[in-house]
C-alpha cells in the first residue's frame, strides 16, 4: 500500500443503523493527527440510533497517533450517548483501545479559580508573613535549646562535620574574599584620594579606607560573600537530604536533625566569621595602600602610621563583633531554608535562591540596628 | 514466538564491562530478537544493571561492541548514536520522573523534543498514553503527589512516549506490593501485544521472570560471567549448573 496522509469520514451507516467512521491512510508521528471537530460536529447533529461504527478497510500502517485519536473519539462518543463498535480495525488496535479504557478516568474536579479581594490578598499574605516569623523563631529557638545541649556536653557532638564545614567556609573561602576586599579596599582609597587630595589632605585617604574596612566592610562583605557561598550551600544540600528523607531518617533514629546538621555549621560560621572579617578588614587595607603607594606617593610607613592613628581598638572590636552575628545569621538562614525545603529538584533550588535573599536582608537589617547600638554607645 | 527467523535486534559481543580498571562482567555476548520479553537475571551485585547501563548507552563498555539493527553503538556518529537512543525507552527503577513538571508535561516532553507535533497531538498522545497504564486523568499531578506503582506507571507512560522499538525496564516490581508488581506485569504484556516492541527486562523477581520472560540470560557475580542462556522455565528444568537452578529455586 502507498502511503497516503492519515484521514477520516463519518456519515452515516446503511440501513439506518447508525454512524460510521472510516479510517484510512498512514498513522504514523510524522504525519501528524488530524482534528476531531467533524467528528463532533456529525455526532452532535445525528438523529439516529446511537451507534457508532469504526471500519479501517483502507487503513494502511498504523502507530500511537491512530490509537491517540481513537481514543478521543471513545470519549467523544460517550459525550453524545454512542455506543462504539470496534470489530471493524484491527485486533491488536482493538486491545490497546480496551487497555486505555481498563482503568475509568479519574473524576476531574474543575477548580474555578475564585475572584479574591485585594482586602483577602492582603490577609493571606500577612498570614503567611508571621508564619515564615512563626517558624524562624521556633528554628532559632530549636538552635539555641541544642546549643544548650552542646554546651552541657549532654549530647554527643558531630566533629567530623565540623571540622569539614570549617574548612569549606573559612579556608577554602579565602581565594574570594581576597579578592573582593582588595578590591574594594583600592576602589574606596582610588575614589576617595580624588576628593581628598582636592584639599591637599591626600594622607587622609588612610584613615577613610582603614576606619570603613574595620567598621563596616570588612565584616559586611565576609557576610555577603559567605552568604553567596556558603549560606547557600547549606540550603541545597540540607534540602537534597530533606528531599530524599534523610532528615526523616534521623528524626526516627531520635537524632535532632538540628544537633546533628545545624549546630556544627552554627558554630563552624560563628567561628569561622570573625577570622575571615579579620582578614577582610587587612586585605582591604592593603588594597587601599597599593593605590596611595602608586598614585599619591605616600610612603608605606606613612600609611601605615596614619592608619594606626585613624583606628581605635573599639572601632575594631564593633567590626568583629557584627561579623560573629552575621556568620550566625548566615548558618541560620541557610540551614533553615535548607529545612523548609520542598520536595522536588525544582524546590532545592528555590531553597538556595531564598537562603541567600533572607541572609543579604537579616546581614543589612542586622547591620542597621548595629549601626543605633553603637551611635548610642558612642563607641 | 519464532524469534530466531528475525535478524537480532540487539546483538552483544564479546562484552567487558567495568569502572575503570575494575571488571564486572567479562566476555559477554547474547542477542535479543524482535518481540522478545528478554530477561537479564542473576543475584544482586552480578552486574544486571551495570549491563543495562551499557545496553542504554550510558556508558561505554571496556571492550565489545553492541549492535543496535546491526550499526555498532558505540563506534557511530553522534547523531546516529542519538537516532538509535531515540528508538530506546527506558523504566528507571526509581520511576526518575521529572520533579518539577506534571505527568502531562512528563509524557509531552519527548515528544516536543524529537517530533514535530503540535501542542494539540502532543496532548492527545500524551493522554492516551497515561490512560494506557491506567492513569486517566492524573494529568496536572506532580510525581511527589503519586504513590510508588503509580510513578512506576507514568514512568512506563514517558518511556512509551516516542514508541520506542525496544522498551528497557530496570527492576520493574522493586518497591511494589506483589499485586501491583503483578499487574505491572500484565501491563507489560499487554502492552508487548499491542505495541509489538522488544521488552528487556533486568530482575531478580522469580515471579515476574516466569510469568513474562520469554528468553533468558543468568548473569553470576562470582565468576564474572554469562553462565546460562534460555527460557526460564528451561532452564529451571534442565540447566546443570547449581548456581542457575539455586536461583530460580529460591533455595540458599
Amino acid at each position: 500500500m502507498s502511503i497516503t496522509l492519515p484521514a477520516f469520514q463519518i456519515e452515516e451507516a446503511d440501513q439506518n443503523k447508525g454512524l460510521v467512521l472510516h479510517i484510512r491512510g498512514t498513522w504514523s508521528a510524522a504525519f501528524g493527527i488530524p482534528p476531531l471537530d467533524a467528528v463532533r460536529t456529525v455526532m452532535a447533529d445525528f438523529k439516529g440510533p446511537r451507534v457508532l461504527f469504526v471500519e479501517s478497510a483502507a487503513l494502511g500502517s498504523w502507530g500511537s497517533p491512530l490509537a491517540a485519536f481513537l481514543f478521543e473519539v471513545e470519549r467523544l462518543s460517550e459525550k453524545f450517548g454512542f455506543t462504539l463498535n470496534n470489530e471493524g480495525i484491527p485486533p491488536s488496535l482493538q486491545r490497546l483501545l480496551n487497555l486505555a479504557r481498563a482503568v475509568p478516568q479519574r473524576e476531574l474536579v474543575d477548580e474555578v479559580p475564585l475572584a479574591r479581594s485585594l482586602v483577602y490578598k492582603l490577609g493571606t499574605f500577612s498570614i503567611s508573613i508571621a508564619a515564615d516569623i512563626m517558624s524562624f523563631l521556633t528554628f532559632v529557638g530549636e538552635v539555641a535549646l541544642s546549643l544548650g545541649r552542646f554546651i552541657r556536653g549532654a549530647r554527643p557532638f558531630r566533629a567530623r562535620d565540623f571540622w569539614l564545614v570549617l574548612q569549606e567556609c573559612g579556608a577554602e573561602a579565602l581565594p574570594i574574599v581576597t579578592l573582593i576586599s582588595f578590591l574594594v579596599g583600592l576602589t574606596m582609597a582610588f575614589v576617595g584620594s580624588i576628593q581628598l587630595s582636592a584639599f591637599g589632605a591626600s594622607i587622609y585617604v588612610a584613615n577613610l579606607v582603614g576606619l570603613v574596612m574595620v567598621r563596616e566592610m570588612g565584616a559586611t562583605m565576609a557576610g555577603i560573600i559567605l552568604c553567596g557561598r556558603t549560606g547557600a550551600a547549606f540550603a541545597s544540600q540540607i534540602g537534597s537530604m530533606k528531599v530524599s528523607e534523610e532528615i526523616d531518617a534521623l528524626r526516627t533514629l531520635g537524632i535532632s536533625p538540628i544537633d546533628y546538621i545545624v549546630l556544627p555549621r552554627l558554630l563552624a560560621l560563628f567561628l569561622m566569621m570573625p577570622l575571615l572579617c579579620l582578614y577582610a578588614d587587612f586585605i582591604g587595607i592593603l588594597g587601599g595602600l597599593s593605590v596611595s603607594m602608586w598614585m599619591l606617593d605616600l610612603s608605606l610607613v606613612q600609611y601605615v602610621l596614619q592608619t594606626q592613628k585613624a583606628i581605635t581598638l573599639a572601632g575594631f572590636s564593633t567590626g568583629i563583633i557584627k561579623s560573629t552575628v552575621f556568620g550566625a545569621l548566615v548558618a541560620l538562614t541557610g540551614c533553615l531554608r535548607g529545612m523548609q525545603c520542598g520536595s522536588n529538584a525544582a524546590a532545592i533550588g528555590a531553597s538556595a535562591t531564598s537562603a541567600v535573599v533572607t541572609g543579604i536582608t537579616s546581614i543589612v537589617v542586622a547591620d542597621a540596628i548595629f549601626a543605633v547600638i553603637f551611635h548610642v554607645l558612642d563607641i | 514466538m519464532e524469534p530466531l527467523h528475525q535478524p537480532a535486534i540487539v546483538s552483544a559481543r564479546n562484552l567487558t564491562l567495568g569502572y575503570g580498571s575494575a571488571e564486572v562482567l567479562r566476555n559477554v555476548s547474547f542477542d535479543i530478537y524482535p518481540g522478545e520479553i528478554f530477561v537479564v537475571m542473576g543475584g544482586s551485585g552480578c552486574g544486571k544493571s551495570t549491563l543495562l547501563k551499557h545496553l542504554i548507552g550510558l556508558m561505554k563498555p571496556l571492550s565489545g561492541s553492541i549492535y543496535y539493527s546491526g550499526r555498532d553503538f558505540f563506534t557511530a556518529q553522534p547523531e546516529e548514536r542519538q537516532s538509535l537512543q531515540r528508538k530506546f525507552g527506558v523504566l528507571y527503577q526509581g520511576g526518575a520522573l521529572w520533579s518539577s513538571l506534571n505527568l502531562l508535561e512528563n509524557v509531552s516532553l519527548p515528544m516536543e523534543e524529537f517530533t514535530n507535533l503540535s501542542a494539540r497531538e502532543i496532548k492527545s498522545l500524551a493522554r492516551y498514553k497515561l490512560a494506557l497504564v491506567g492513569l486517566s486523568g492524573f494529568d496536572d499531578f506532580y510525581p511527589s503527589e503519586l504513590s510508588g506503582g503509580m510513578r512506576k506507571r507514568a514512568a512506563l507512560a514517558r518511556a512509551m512516549a516516542l514508541d520506542p522499538d525496544i522498551l528497557f525496564f530496570d527492576e520493574p516490581s522493586a518497591g511494589l506490593d506483589p499485586v501491583t508488581s503483578r499487574r505491572l506485569d500484565d501491563l507489560i504484556l499487554e502492552l508487548r501485544e499491542g505495541l509489538g516492541s522488544t521488552i528487556v527486562l533486568v530482575t531478580h523477581e522469580l515471579e515476574s521472570i516466569f510469568a513474562i520472560g520469554t528468553r533468558a540470560i543468568f548473569l553470576d557475580g562470582t565468576s564474572k560471567s554469562l553462565i546460562a542462556t534460555g527460557a526460564p522455565r528451561e532452564l529451571l528444568a534442565n540447566s546443570a549448573d547449581l548456581r542457575v537452578t539455586q536461583f530460580l529455586r529460591r533455595k540458599a
